[in-house]
């Protein structure tokens, strides 16, 4: 288990004060003109040699990320936009940095957004979170008043500003465009990449869009050097990584982990483990709503890291690990996601608007069994032609939940629908 | 839903923002760069919709179309791309429910249940007393401290069907429960008690959850 030492949110349960002199305590804001100091192109470096994958879902190289800004600003100013429109079922460790430590994802910003040469960063926070953004705004507030942000932004030479923008309630500005669009300004409904946003982003100007957690852990990391981060976890999966464990189990909870961690002791050490014991369990969706489920046999040897999990055709995604015990009607669980993608599906490409309607109301009738054998390599064969037809991932978000409910739980569809033709058999023969 | 559905058919005939308003809107303006004030458009809604007891009229629209610069559609096509933002009236307490699978497999149902039986309504509907709305919505992101009920601003975790009816309780009487969970935890550390950061527990807890 990951010692308290290593943790970089010490404050994330909210037991201290989150505001400035809190996180001065907790280390935060310590000397952030020396980490500056460092220079642009050495701060990426550093964040590329710790190892750190985005923490949004997509797990791309963060330093990679950044380094892909121009070195030179010309015409138009480079933008910092941190993405906190948490909104991937299972998933509310955003939600917590903001409230309980906002200041390190302030100084993340100062720090990343001068390594990428920005002047500013645009924090987009989802709208239901309005008594976080509260908490965000007086964090902002006060770190300009001490000189942390605006002009020479904690004497380091760097002027920078935060701005907050709230969103207002749409899944898919989570989505890096689609949240640019919104920014912006519009609806948020994704651009197509290339142009990708660190050539053209908010504005037309080169813009790098990062999850909260992401830029929250870059000071620690530059604090206590990308070793220690990089001898946490596992080669090419290195650090530490806030893990939200919801559903059946015993104590639902938010934990700071090594990455790696097998997911058997992250559900038993932390969350109280599965409802009614370990062989209760039935399946879990490791990485957020998005990503395929796993059922029992899967699960036994699971760690939880970006590698192993794609091997198993899932993904860590934003580890939000959702736990379903035997009592779950795992067909009506896929469903009710389905329901999620529908009502979320902006619109714009025709294989996601009409196929996650489409795929949802085909999962209600499986939840019934009021189908044919047959229809369910339909509903198949439709999952593939939607994933990977589309602008964005939401597509590929609504078909992949759908391919792990076939691949691991057919023999369940099969049994509803044979039960509901007996039924159907004895009622026409009344 | 059909536009024409999301729109109350009753209007105010004008639409002015407060004094104190029309500061944070130059306030809100400057955040953005010179020339992409459209940026503002979902701030300013949303300052509408509080101004506007909880819904904004089309008058706002129109207004804010004009303050920024925007053609009157496009402004419209926000307001009705975005969920929270209503464009008819709703009670005084409006109930976000969240049902999404996280929060339905720790008994969003039963939730649900006990906000219909006191009041009979579905998703989208107002209760005859006019002081309660229902709305179904998609996960709120606190899935640990599920299932939530989101009143107006503020998230209620960890209900079941007695802690919603207490909830209601205390809506009915004006004086709502302290925000947060209803089970009294601080946070997102587990029910039992946290499993980290007990050697850095503070003797006596800090700051309360807001």
């Amino acid at each position: 288990m990951l010692k308290d030492a290593d943790r970089i949110f010490t404050n994330i349960y909210g037991w201290g004060d989150a505001g400035l002199t809190g996180a001065r305590k907790r280390g935060d804001w310590s000397n952030t003109a020396k980490l500056i100091k460092l220079g642009h192109d050495e701060i990426v470096e550093r964040i590329k040699a710790s190892g750190l994958r985005g923490r949004g879902g997509a797990g791309f190289p963060t330093g990679l990320k950044w380094s892909f800004m121009p070195k030179e600003v010309k015409d138009r100013p480079h933008y910092l936009v941190v993405n906190a429109d948490e909104s991937e079922p299972g998933t509310c460790k955003d939600r917590d940095i903001i409230r309980h430590e906002p200041h390190k994802l302030l100084e993340g910003c100062v720090v990343a957004g001068f390594a990428m040469r920005a002047h500013a960063a645009y924090i987009y926070i989802r709208g239901e979170f309005v008594n976080e953004a509260r908490r965000l705004q007086a964090a902002i507030d006060e770190a300009y008043d001490a000189g942390l942000l605006g002009k020479n932004a904690a004497k380091s030479g760097w002027d920078f500003d935060i701005y907050l923008h709230r969103g207002a309630g749409a899944y898919i500005c989570g989505e890096e465009t689609a949240l640019l669009e919104s920014l912006e300004g519009k609806k948020g409904q994704p651009r197509l990449k290339p142009p990708f946003p660190a050539g053209v982003g908010l504005y037309g100007c080169p813009t790098t869009v990062n999850n909260v957690e992401s830029i929250a852990v870059a000071p620690t990391i530059l604090r206590r050097g990308a070793d220690w981060f990089a001898g946490l976890g596992k080669e090419n999966n290195t650090g530490t990584k806030l893990f939200c464990i919801s559903g059946h189990v015993n104590n639902p909870c938010n934990v700071e982990e090594e990455m790696g961690i097998p997911l058997r002791e992250l559900l038993e050490k932390h969350a109280g483990g599965v409802r009614g014991g370990w062989d209760n369990l039935l399946a879990v969706i490791p990485g957020g709503s998005s990503t395929p489920l796993m059922p029992r046999d899967v699960c036994n040897d699971m760690t939880m890291d970006f590698d192993a999990l794609r091997a198993a055709g899932t993904g860590l995604g934003t580890a939000g690990v959702i736990v379903m015990d035997r009592n779950t009607d795992i067909v009506k669980a896929i469903a009710r996601l389905s329901y999620f993608y529908k009502h979320e599906s902006c619109g714009q490409c025709t294989p996601c608007r009409e196929g996650t309607g489409w795929m949802w109301r085909m999962m209600e009738r499986l939840v019934r069994g009021e189908a044919e054998s047959h229809e369910i390599d339909t509903l198949e064969q439709v999952t593939r032609q939607i994933e990977g037809h589309t602008i964005c991932a939401l597509g590929d978000a609504a078909a992949w939940p759908i391919q792990g409910l076939i691949k691991h739980f057919r023999p369940e569809i099969e049994r509803r629908i044979a039960a509901r033709h007996a039924v159907d058999a004895v009622n026409a023969a009344e | 839903m059909s536009i024409e559905a999301r729109i109350a058919d009753e209007q105010p005939e004008t639409f002015k923002f407060s004094a104190e308003n029309e500061k944070e809107i130059k306030r809100i303006v400057a955040k953005y760069p010179k020339g992409r004030q459209a940026s503002a458009v979902m701030p300013l809604l949303d300052l509408a919709q509080r101004q506007h007891d909880n819904w904004i009229p089309m008058k706002a629209i129109e207004l804010i179309a004009r303050k920024l610069d925007m053609a009157e559609i496009r402004v419209l096509e926000v307001a009705t791309f975005y969920t929270m933002f209503n464009l008819k009236p709703v009670g005084k307490y409006f109930l976000q429910a969240c049902t999404t699978t996280p929060c339905w497999l720790r008994g969003s149902d039963e939730m649900m249940r006990c906000i219909k039986d006191r009041y009979a309504i579905a998703s989208g509907e107002t209760s005859e007393c006019g002081r309660f709305s229902l709305l179904e919505v998609e996960c709120l992101g606190a899935c640990v401290n599920a299932p939530i009920l989101q009143v107006n601003d503020d998230f209620y975790e960890d209900l079941d069907y007695a802690s919603t009816a207490a909830l209601l309780d205390s809506l009915e009487a004006d004086a709502p429960l302290p925000v947060g969970s209803v089970m009294g935890r601080s946070g997102s550390e587990a029910t039992g008690g946290a499993t980290s950061l007990a050697t850095l527990k503070p003797k006596q807890s800090g700051v309360a959850n807001a």
